[in-house]
């Protein structure tokens, strides 16, 4: 008996983990699936309506809204971080007095909550005290500064707020990637007559496309999980004008009582990180191969 | 050489640093403004700006944050939902390194059939859009009874921060070498003893950086917290998020900057401390998962 014990014991350490992973990961996922062919609303109801839900998904312009507004904020995201993150990391690449401090200081919004942030930036928008008042003391009377109210700009806040959040993050990333690169490649490059710029520009950055890569992968990621911020920095609002899909998950399932429709909704949201999730595992686990 | 220190001290120095520095100034402006206007009273804030210095700082605003202000139907301040961060948040941080530790053991020094499958299987909760497990977990909460409760959302943040403590461990563990485990289970000595004597030693570092990373995501955390906890059990992400959106009488947005500062000071006094620890979880979690 003890013998088997010892045996196992491998296993069953990893028991626990085993049945929560195959329960509350692939199992709800299955169910949330299963539910977005029913027509649930309140409490889960079994009876199969086949893609009802996802047509209603589609048909809703809410929904329409919301993948539009993730298309804005994904695209202007994930570049702006980039090319903020990479030009802040060359920079402090350049061998910088201090460059602890301001690292520091690049990167410390990411440990605060989306909530903080969407507050913060919520006081400093604000339509009338914020940015717009600065501006008006300096003698810009007729300065106007409402995206945070403005139905067609309410998305660039977001916009704004992420990138303020998160491009600090992407600078590390990237001085990370910058540190591994050989010094020498550098100096060859210089020999060779290449400017500063063109060295980096044909040399370190095609080196440093993985962590190009994952850093597009972790951006989609938290764009795609953006609920919190929308939800602190505008509300979804004006209207819905600002929601992102998760938002419109959340107040469908659970503030409408719409459960069919929101696990639909969920099960799209699924489907979008898996179109790029595995292209990008697909080339990871291909180049550990090789 | 000294032609050398001569060219550096050039234009182009003087404009990168220009260019660092202005923007140390644009990441730092948000936390100067919350500060600066959780300070001032509700007059100077109608009457100055953002960037002004209060005038005559009062501590009127954090009192009221901490102990008064409304957040939603009940006026106690953020203070009791700050201890129910503090309640969910330890214990699925201590609980979810544990097993994450474990299992990081197992996998890569006690490797078995269908281990690897289990591991990329768990890898992928790492990104799966928690909106997809949002429902079910919602009812399997009520079918333990857990609903609205702390221990319901320390088992949530257990369960799915397993998956990023995991990947931490077996990440450090596998570069100890295999060799130093089979010399031991050959003098006789077992799965526990291994961990012990030769795992634990050495694993201050992985812990840190796990600890850290549980804490902030947990700490954080909002989408948890608001679908499963209720009035008497939000965490003080949710708290603030109502507090703000709370308007008995005139906005009072030192108050608000106040009660943002509060909940985001764990997290950033951890940052302060441990800073270094905070990006290599970053990175840990970023370059693999």
């Amino acid at each position: 008996m003890l013998n088997f014990l010892e045996k196992h014991l491998p296993k069953i350490v990893i028991a626990p983990t085993t049945l929560a992973m195959i329960v509350c990961m692939y199992g709800f996922i299955l169910w949330t699936g299963l539910l977005s062919f029913t027509k649930s609303r309140m409490m889960p109801q079994w009876e199969y309506v086949g893609f009802e839900q996802y047509i209603r998904l589609f048909e809703n312009p809410r929904w329409h809204v919301a993948l539009d507004n993730l298309a804005v904020f994904l695209i202007l995201f994930i570049a702006i971080s980039l090319a903020l993150g990479l030009l802040l990391a060359i920079f402090l690449d350049q061998k910088i007095r201090n460059e602890g401090v301001i690292r520091t200081i690049y990167l410390y919004p990411m440990a605060i909550s989306f909530i903080v942030t969407g507050t913060a930036w919520k006081w400093i928008l604000n339509p009338g005290l914020g940015i717009e008042k600065i501006f008006r003391d300096m003698g810009f009377l007729d300065f106007e500064f409402r995206w945070l109210v403005e139905q067609d700009m309410a998305i660039y806040t977001i916009v704004i707020a992420a990138v303020w959040q998160s491009s600090g993050f992407v600078m590390a990333m990237f001085l990370a990637g910058l540190r591994g690169v050989d010094d020498n490649l550098v100096k060859a490059a210089k020999i060779d007559g290449a400017s500063t710029f063109r060295s980096y520009w044909h040399v370190i950055l095609p080196i440093m496309r993985p962590v190009f890569f994952s850093a597009v992968v972790i951006l989609t990621h938290i764009a795609i999980k953006s609920f919190d911020l929308v939800q602190a920095l505008t509300g979804g609002g004006p209207g819905y004008s600002s929601d992102l899909p998760a938002n419109f998950m959340y107040t469908f399932a659970f503030n409408r009582a719409q459960m069919g429709l929101g696990a639909a909704s969920a099960m799209v949201m699924l489907f979008g990180v898996l179109a790029v999730l595995i292209p990008y595992l697909y080339s990871e686990l291909r180049e550990r191969e090789t | 050489m000294i032609a050398d220190k001569f060219s550096s001290i050039n234009f182009g120095r003087i404009l990168i640093y220009s260019i660092l520095i202005f923007f140390a100034f644009i990441y730092l402006a948000p936390l100067y403004v919350m500060f600066s206007t959780s300070l001032k009273d509700i007059e100077e804030i109608r009457s100055g700006n953002l960037l002004a210095l209060p005038n005559d700082p009062t501590l009127y605003a954090w009192a009221k944050a901490w102990s008064s202000a409304c957040t939603g139907s009940e006026c106690k301040g953020l203070a009791p939902f700050f201890w129910n961060s503090v309640k969910i948040v330890f214990p699925a941080v201590i609980i979810s390194t544990i097993i994450g530790a474990f299992n990081g053991y197992v996998l890569s020094k006690w490797k078995f059939k269908g281990s690897e499958l289990f591991f990329g299987a768990l890898l992928f909760g790492c990104f799966i859009p928690f909106q997809v497990i949002l429902l079910p977990m919602a009812i399997l909460l009520s079918k333990l009874g857990l609903s609205n409760t702390v221990s319901g959302l320390v088992l949530v943040h257990v369960i799915y921060g397993v998956a990023f403590t995991t990947l931490f461990f077996r990440n450090y563990y596998i570069g100890i070498s295999t060799e130093l485990v089979r010399a031991a289970r050959l003098d006789g000595a077992g799965f526990f003893d291994i961990f012990r004597h030769i795992f634990l030693p050495i694993s201050t570092p992985i812990f840190v950086v796990t600890i850290i990373w549980q804490f902030t995501q947990i700490w954080n955390d909002f989408l948890f917290g608001v679908v499963y906890s209720g009035a008497g059990t939000q965490p003080i992400t949710v708290a603030l998020n109502n507090l703000v959106n709370t308007s008995v009488g005139g906005k009072e947005y030192n108050v608000d900057m106040a009660a943002a500062i509060i909940a985001a000071l764990p997290t950033l006094i951890v940052y302060v401390f441990a800073g270094k620890y905070f990006v290599r979880g970053l990175t840990a979690g970023a370059v693999k998962g």
